[in-house]
């Protein structure tokens, strides 16, 4: 091929880099990249199984939630997101060759629409906290205006992540207080605080704490009479027992899609899920990719990336976001889990998980000096502890126990240091959670 | 070439399967449970009553869908994909193992450091190794995807002004016009006002009309190298001392790097911030869609005080503690831009990254970088000296890069077929199409982009295709507008998918609107 090109050296069709800033060859070679020279499948493969070898999977499943919950992957999502033609696929840029990719794409927004009651979902955003950012954003596009009050006892991270993206814009985050009894949004403080400023009240259903609200309808009539939009960010399996968002008067629901069938893995891949009612002043000020169902020239049924003039390979400094490459693998995931569970499936799951996470506090409450749950609202899947130990020193003392369990609360909201928030889910066994409760109760006792 | 992509007429999942079924239950809910705890019940306010509605379908059933889904689909791994700035090289599978461990699906993000510390060492190695391949002082792999890691980069530039107490002068962010789309949407994103700066007629930033641009204001300038033609910048250095000289950052873009790997470095040649694409240069797969990673780097540049552009870049980092002898993971300081997601990073595509850049090294990788170099520039001399309506605009005579954008104007002038046109018959004969109508500042444009995975006969067939294409528009236009035929369905209507009265983004609205419940919309 150089012959062709006429070039002896290739060397020369890197020419137009100028001296001082091109890079010698062999100065590059020597560079730390790698091992010192390029290595077989075989040592790679070795290497990698030595790595591995230091990573220490709990033997029974972390009781440890906050946003990301341990759930059992099916293997036939393991499987079907192994599939090549899935897996090695760019954007479907070009439709015609990608149909299945786009069919599965919009079969994962349509669940997710039925599953939430929502009209519009997008093929996925990076996860929920970069989600919540983006619906943030679109809240100040919509409504002109910069003030989100959120629940004092709102998942910190998220907090974070979303005061990131809103604080370039002037956005600006203001709490809401939170009864400490059963954890609900205090109705009267948020009447107070919803001014002509507020662009959006944002509210975790279930909240951070596990609690499921029962304030949840009346606090999106309570936003849309002062002019703001509701935001709803949801654990989506509990919506399966739950009313969903569209019921509630939602006007934008965000969310994780973890729990549908990705897995932990230590921080990501995970799924932002996003979705608007069918309004098109919020659909047109959506971020991300959509997929929509269409028909192709012979008149046979096809998809096509729809509505696309929010985007940023259109309309540039105008778009809506600069999202681009998203999560579309995790989506596909959480597709095939979806429809592996199903309407019954999900449901089951759920119910399974709330009694699980009810019997965990029930037993643990036996426990002399331990309140469990502490919030005393109805709630499913995570949970508040208080017990008389330190929870840094309990969660150290479990650890000992071969037990990896809880997060520390201390630090948010009215929490103390003794606080703990707790998480079971269907991977526990009943012998796991009598486990963790005769070790909490033996740490406790000590 | 024969090619015929499957043809199932997949119902859509809601109309297949049948009530009563299930592909996949929870465990036996021991009775001792519900004994404990008594009936489930819920507050009514807060109670869905009825379960969602989902199908109801068995595995087999589902996994033959998505199966053959999956066969109506296009990776890598079917063929060449040579997406321009795609960067779409092979997946090596030795990685799948790992990026896909069983190991991973029980480890939270907040478990401790000492359970994961071979995780650790994956993510501590591997943003070394980012360094010294970019020539910068530290990489952060937060980001989870490139327009993330700009969002990381763009805040950055902000933060720096803000904390040298400049950023109620510094309000513009100035982007090439041959930018991706993503930079200016993420000026946008991170506050700014963008300013865009024309191309010069050899495809280098207008270096006249960027002295006009550049002033006070100038927070940063967002720099592409190679461009999205292709092209060195030949006047990076000249760009870079511009933007410094009004206390501006420059930013480099870090998607097209498959076109320096072996023979320069962005950190020399001025950059203070960049963002890589793991999905593109280091070989991690696409997904259809993401998961990518974005990883941010920056240069140790002071910003006021001892605090350096390190000090404020977002996410959590893991350093090693040498005094107790093993990694661990700590909060971002007071002076980062903060959290852009919630955790750590996109840890099965850093894995795989981590054993990309394990097989090349350092050699491994220049010859992947001048392997794509040789295949662009084979491909455009073969193309240009075998066709006659195909062209190379700005600066024909100088080497490409990684990737060539050729016009077919004269195609569309002489003939009527235009650069769509051309795609669906590259895919009627199983060729993925490369990007089409990128960068705005060519007409009719083929972004072409084979990197190193593709060979010789797959670059000659591509040729050949493109040369009978030609002869197509010459002599049968007609022809060319009824492209692709042998895909799984031929050219999709996009009048009828984005049309108010008939838009679908999912089956909700289909069915909604078909009982009448839901108009146009508005």
């Amino acid at each position: 091929m150089l012959g062709y090109l006429g070039v002896e050296d290739v060397l020369e069709l890197y020419r137009d880099i100028p001296d001082g800033v091109r890079f010698s060859p062999e100065d590059w070679d020597k560079l730390p990249i790698g091992f010192g020279r390029p290595l077989s499948e075989v040592e790679v493969s070795r290497h990698m199984d030595e790595l591995f070898s230091r990573i220490n999977a709990p033997r029974i499943p972390p009781f440890m939630g906050g946003g990301v919950w341990p759930h059992y992957v099916p293997e036939a999502v393991r499987y079907i997101v192994s599939r090549a033609e899935f897996l090695t696929a760019y954007t479907p840029y070009q439709a015609e060759v990608n149909q299945g990719l786009m069919q599965a794409l919009f079969e994962y927004q349509s669940l997710v629409a039925e599953l939430l009651e929502m009209d519009v979902v997008n093929c996925s955003m990076y996860d929920w906290s970069s989600a919540l950012g983006e619906a943030m954003l679109m809240a100040m596009r919509v409504t002109g205006r910069k003030v989100f009050l959120v629940p004092e006892t709102m998942n910190p991270r998220h907090r974070r992540v979303a005061e990131t993206y809103v604080k370039p814009h002037g956005g600006v985050l203001a709490d809401i207080r939170v009864d400490r009894e059963a954890g609900h949004i205090d109705m009267g403080d948020l009447s107070s605080k919803l001014s002509g400023d507020v662009a959006a009240v944002y509210i975790e259903y279930p909240h951070y704490t596990g609690v499921i609200d029962v304030n949840v309808g009346h606090i999106g009539d309570l936003s849309h009479r002062a002019g703001a939009l509701y935001i709803m960010g949801v654990e989506p399996v509990s919506m399966a027992i739950l009313k969903p968002p569209g019921r509630l008067g939602a006007d934008i629901v965000v969310g994780e899609g973890q729990p549908l069938g990705l897995g932990l893995n230590y921080g990501g891949p995970y799924l932002g899920i996003f979705a608007v009612r069918w309004d098109g002043s919020l659909v047109r000020n959506m971020p991300g990719r959509i997929i929509g169902l269409t028909e192709d020239a012979l008149g046979r049924r096809a998809f096509a990336m729809i509505l696309q003039a929010r985007e940023q390979f259109i309309r540039r400094a105008k778009a809506t976001s600069n999202i681009t490459t998203n999560e579309a693998l995790m989506a596909i995931a959480a597709a095939s889990y979806l429809s592996l569970l199903g309407k019954t499936g999900l449901e089951e799951l759920a119910k399974h998980i709330w009694y699980k996470s009810h019997y965990a506090a029930r037993k643990l409450s036996e426990i002399k000096g331990v309140e469990a749950p502490l919030l005393k609202g109805e709630f499913i899947m995570d949970f508040t502890v208080r017990t008389p130990v330190e929870a840094s020193k309990l969660k150290e003392g479990l650890k000992r126990l071969g037990i990896i369990a809880g997060i520390p609360l201390g630090g948010l909201a009215w929490f103390t240091g003794m606080d703990l928030l707790l998480t079971v889910t269907e991977v526990h066994s009943r012998e796991d959670i009598d486990m963790l409760v005769s070790s909490v109760e033996s740490l406790v006792r000590r | 070439m024969i090619f015929r992509q499957a043809v199932w007429s997949e119902p859509l999942i809601f109309e297949i399967g049948f009530d009563g079924r299930v592909g996949f239950t929870p465990p036996h809910l021991d009775e001792e449970i519900i004994r404990v705890v008594g009936e489930f019940k819920l507050p009514e306010e807060v109670s869905r009553g009825e379960p969602p509605n989902l199908p109801s379908l068995s595995e087999v059933e589902v996994v033959r869908h998505f199966v053959r889904l999956s066969q109506m689909s296009y990776g890598v791994d079917v063929g060449p994909v040579p997406l321009g700035s795609c960067t779409m090289k092979y997946n090596p599978k030795v990685a799948l193992k790992y990026a896909f461990h069983e190991k991973l699906a029980y480890l939270h993000p907040l478990i401790d450091d000492d359970y994961v510390q071979g995780l650790l060492e994956i993510v501590y190695r591997l943003e070394r190794w980012l360094e010294a391949i970019t020539g910068m002082d530290y990489c952060s792999v937060h980001p989870a995807a490139g327009a993330h890691g700009e969002l990381a980069g763009a805040l950055i530039i902000r933060r720096y002004h803000e904390l040298r107490g400049a950023i109620s002068v510094k309000k513009e962010i100035l982007v090439p016009d041959s930018a991706h789309g993503t930079n200016p949407a993420t000026g946008t994103m991170a506050g700014f006002k963008v300013v865009e700066v024309p191309t010069d007629g050899k495809g280098n930033i207008d270096v006249e009309a960027l002295r006009s641009a550049v002033s006070e204001s100038t927070a940063g300038l967002m720099i592409t190298n190679p461009s999205t033609l292709g092209l060195f910048d030949e006047n990076m250095v000249e760009v870079a001392r511009m933007i410094h000289g009004v206390d501006g950052l420059l930013y480099y873009d870090g998607a097209n790097l498959n076109g320096l790997l072996g023979y320069a470095r962005p950190g020399d040649m001025g950059v203070d911030i960049l963002h890589l694409n793991l999905h593109k240069t280091f070989s991690s797969p696409h997904g259809g869609g993401g998961p990518g990673a974005g990883p941010v780097c920056v240069k140790r540049k002071p910003v006021i005080g001892d605090l350096t552009l390190v000090d404020l870049t977002p996410g959590y980092r893991v350093v090693f503690d040498k005094e107790a002898g093993g990694y661990r993971v700590i909060e971002p300081g007071g002076s980062s831009v903060g959290l852009l997601r919630a955790w750590l990073g996109n840890v099965s595509q850093l894995i795989w990254a981590y054993t990309y850049i394990a097989s090349m090294g350092s050699q491994g990788l220049r010859v992947a970088g001048e392997v794509s170099v040789i295949n662009t520039n084979y491909f455009v001399k073969r193309l240009l000296s075998e066709t006659k309506l195909y062209t190379l605009p700005y600066d024909p005579g100088r080497p490409r890069k990684h990737e060539a954008v050729i016009s077919v104007e004269n195609m569309k002038r002489e003939t009527g077929v235009t650069a769509e046109d051309v795609a669906k018959g590259l895919l009627d004969v199983g060729l993925h199409a490369p990007t089409i109508y990128f960068p705005l500042i060519v007409s009719e444009a083929l972004m072409i982009e084979f990197t190193e995975s593709e060979t010789k006969e797959n670059i000659d067939a591509y040729v050949e295709r493109l040369k009978e294409i030609e002869r197509v528009a010459l002599e049968n236009p007609g022809e060319a507008r009824r492209w692709p035929q042998n895909t799984s369905v031929t050219r999709v209507d996009n009048v009828k998918a984005n049309h108010p009265k008939t838009v679908t983004p999912t089956w909700r609205v289909k069915t909604l609107r078909e009982k009448g419940v839901i108009g146009p919309l508005k």
